[in-house]
């Protein structure tokens, strides 16, 4: 039962790499590339970890890997935060609809 | 039970090689710095996997490791390219 309810997880957390994987080829510039990478991998990676978590049950492991989550939880959306001050600093221009894509 | 992680590594693996042609034709820098960071965020996902299909537990301390190195290299090259630190 708990181990179907992890693999569930880990198929949703799969599904959400594939959805920021595939944005971020596919979508036309900058800032709506960074809004897929930061969201899709966070939420993702979350998901992945919080199956493995219910997979191993009360050990160590499992504590580290919640320690685990929190991080990411903390600085993938931080890092890709800065990122775009970035971007925005140099003047990147966002992409207009009717526009090439870049 | 092992064939579903390795199918799950095989999805994550092409999903790194997919994110290294953003990597590689990403028209900014920022562009391709994204992409690093996402093929970092898919290699920690990757390894933890490793770590339940091979029963080895110190994959778990390397992939949290790797999550605070690969953050703190991203956030390094975000202020270099935003004039912060000068090389």
């Amino acid at each position: 039962m708990l181990n179907t309810l992890a693999l569930i997880f880990i198929a949703i957390g799969l599904f959400f790499m594939v959805v920021g994987a595939v944005g971020l080829i596919r979508l036309p510039d900058f800032y709506t590339r960074a809004h897929a990478s930061g969201k899709c991998d966070t939420l993702g990676e979350g998901m992945m970890l919080v199956g493995f978590i219910l997979f191993e049950g009360m050990t160590l492991i499992a504590v580290k890997l919640l320690l685990l989550v929190i991080f990411i939880f903390i600085t993938s959306p931080t890092a890709v935060h800065s990122l775009v001050n970035v971007a925005h600093s140099r003047n990147i221009a966002p992409w207009k609809k009717g526009e090439e894509r870049q | 039970m092992t064939e579903v992680w390795f199918v799950a590594v095989a999805v994550l693996g092409a999903l790194i090689v997919l994110t290294l042609v953003r990597l590689l034709i990403g028209p900014t820098a920022p562009d391709r710095v994204v992409a690093l960071d996402t093929v970092n965020t898919l290699t920690v996902a990757s390894m933890i996997v490793l770590s339940v299909a091979y029963e080895q537990t110190v994959f778990v301390d390397v992939a949290i490791v790797y999550a605070l190195l690969s953050f703190v290299g991203t956030l390094y090259i975000a202020k270099y390219l935003g004039g912060e630190i000068s090389a």
